[in-house]
């Protein structure tokens, strides 16, 4: 594994300047189109576009998204659950904030 | 074979040796809930809700659970233990033994005795690439800011000649972009596994912030709680702020009250487009600590007619 600890490397930003397409998106997570396609109806990940051939996704799509499917997988929640869950982490997260600062 | 720590499965899901199988999995169910690495706060999380996973595995398959349970107690837990060499003999195990999207990692103890069926195959198949790899880092904020180099130790499970998992420490040095924002990913080309093929998959490091020792963050921007003087909020002032791009000079209004929120356009994360800095405002007491002081006080308190309770109607 020499070759792995001197050089520097330099990686792309997997970023909003070129957004993920929805077949993007399937292939990082190892997910289906259908699912996918589910996390975006229950509200789970942001899409812009009209229709699923045309769908966008910013970068944080796919730290998200997997997280998600963890979720899905992982404790046998339904993604409407899983939904619910990731928005009280969300909250949660953002009153954790809040507290730090007093 | 090395001594192995012996792992007892059923204290680790905190069940009676003769536990049902409803009793099982719901001790499953709850735990899995408790230590999943993505909603845990729990230090250790991530390789208990791993133990606990395994112990599943184990426990809700009446033919493992059987054989294991031959095993009796073993010795006492962290004490070595090595299978006796015919334990499993009448046991056949039905499907494909180590299973689960993830199951990267059961112990020593696991693989000594139900082997890593379908485990092999998972470093990519032969002519195609390999597989991809998926991280998440800690970094220190200040490598968003100013970009630049950090290393990044990640723990790979890996099989080696002799066919034994064995989870290797692995550093990268890598070249954080700057303005970098948590939840973004950094794609490393070549850098996942290789296949039999020769191609290797990518790299994927999610990042996420530990805490900063003056800004907070959200999102894009930063949060930075400045404390100011009594005079300095009610009369009005400029006072020097730390920034991000080095400190600055901050008008605070005259009137400010503590939480006031004070806008500096573009001094957050330099994203594209960049992000604010946000300077949530702290009246900060002097303490009455000598007459003089206590002195100053009382003066202010005879100037003005103040009562800070009036809207409680007391």
């Amino acid at each position: 594994m020499a070759h792995d600890n001197l050089d520097i490397l330099t990686g792309t930003l997997v970023d909003a300047e070129a957004a993920l397409s929805l077949d993007e998106l399937c292939r990082l997570c190892g997910a289906d189109t259908a699912v996918i396609i589910e996390l975006v109806e229950e509200g789970i990940l942001p899409a812009s576009g009209a229709a699923p051939q045309v769908w966008s996704f910013e970068g944080a799509a796919l730290s998200r998204a997997r997280r998600a499917l963890r979720l899905h997988r992982d404790l046998q929640i339904n993604l409407a659950g899983v939904a619910l869950a990731l928005d009280l982490m969300d909250e949660l997260d953002m009153l954790r904030r809040r507290l730090r600062g007093i | 074979m090395n001594p192995l720590e012996f792992k007892d499965y059923y204290k680790i899901m905190g069940v009676a040796r003769d536990a049902s199988d409803a009793a099982i999995k719901q001790a499953y169910r709850k735990l899995a809930r408790k230590y999943h690495p993505d909603v845990s706060k729990e230090k250790d999380a991530e390789a208990r809700f791993k133990e606990v996973g395994e112990a599943y595995e184990v426990l809700k398959n009446p033919e493992k659970r059987a054989a294991y349970d031959q095993l009796g107690t073993g010795p006492r837990p962290g004490e070595s233990f090595r299978p006796p060499p015919d334990w499993d003999a009448g046991f056949e195990f039905s499907g494909a033994g180590a299973g689960g999207a993830d199951a990267a990692a059961y112990s020593e103890f696991f693989e000594s005795l139900f082997g890593r069926q379908g485990r092999a195959a998972r470093g990519g198949f032969a002519g195609g690439r390999g597989q991809d790899h998926h991280a998440k880092v800690m970094l220190d904020l200040d490598a968003a800011l100013a970009g630049g180099t950090r290393s990044i130790v990640l723990r790979v499970p890996d099989i080696d000649a002799s066919g034994h998992l064995e989870v290797k420490e692995r550093t990268l040095n890598v070249q954080i972009p700057k303005g970098i924002l948590a939840g973004q990913t950094i794609r490393l080309a070549g850098q996942g596994s290789k296949s039999a093929g020769g191609g290797a998959g990518d790299l994927y490091i999610e990042v996420e912030f530990q805490a900063h020792r003056l800004y907070h963050v959200e999102g894009r921007d930063l949060v930075l709680e400045l404390p100011v003087a009594p005079w300095e909020a009610a009369l009005g002032a400029t006072v020097t702020t730390p920034t991000p791009g080095g400190p600055i000079e901050l008008k605070v209004p005259a009137g400010s009250k503590a939480g006031t929120k004070l806008r500096v356009k573009g001094r957050g994360i330099p994203a594209t487009p960049a992000g604010d800095l946000y300077v949530v405002l702290e009246i900060a007491l002097p303490p009455a600590a000598d007459a003089r002081a206590k002195a100053a006080y009382e003066a202010f308190a005879a100037a003005l007619p103040f009562d800070p309770r009036a809207r409680l109607g007391g």
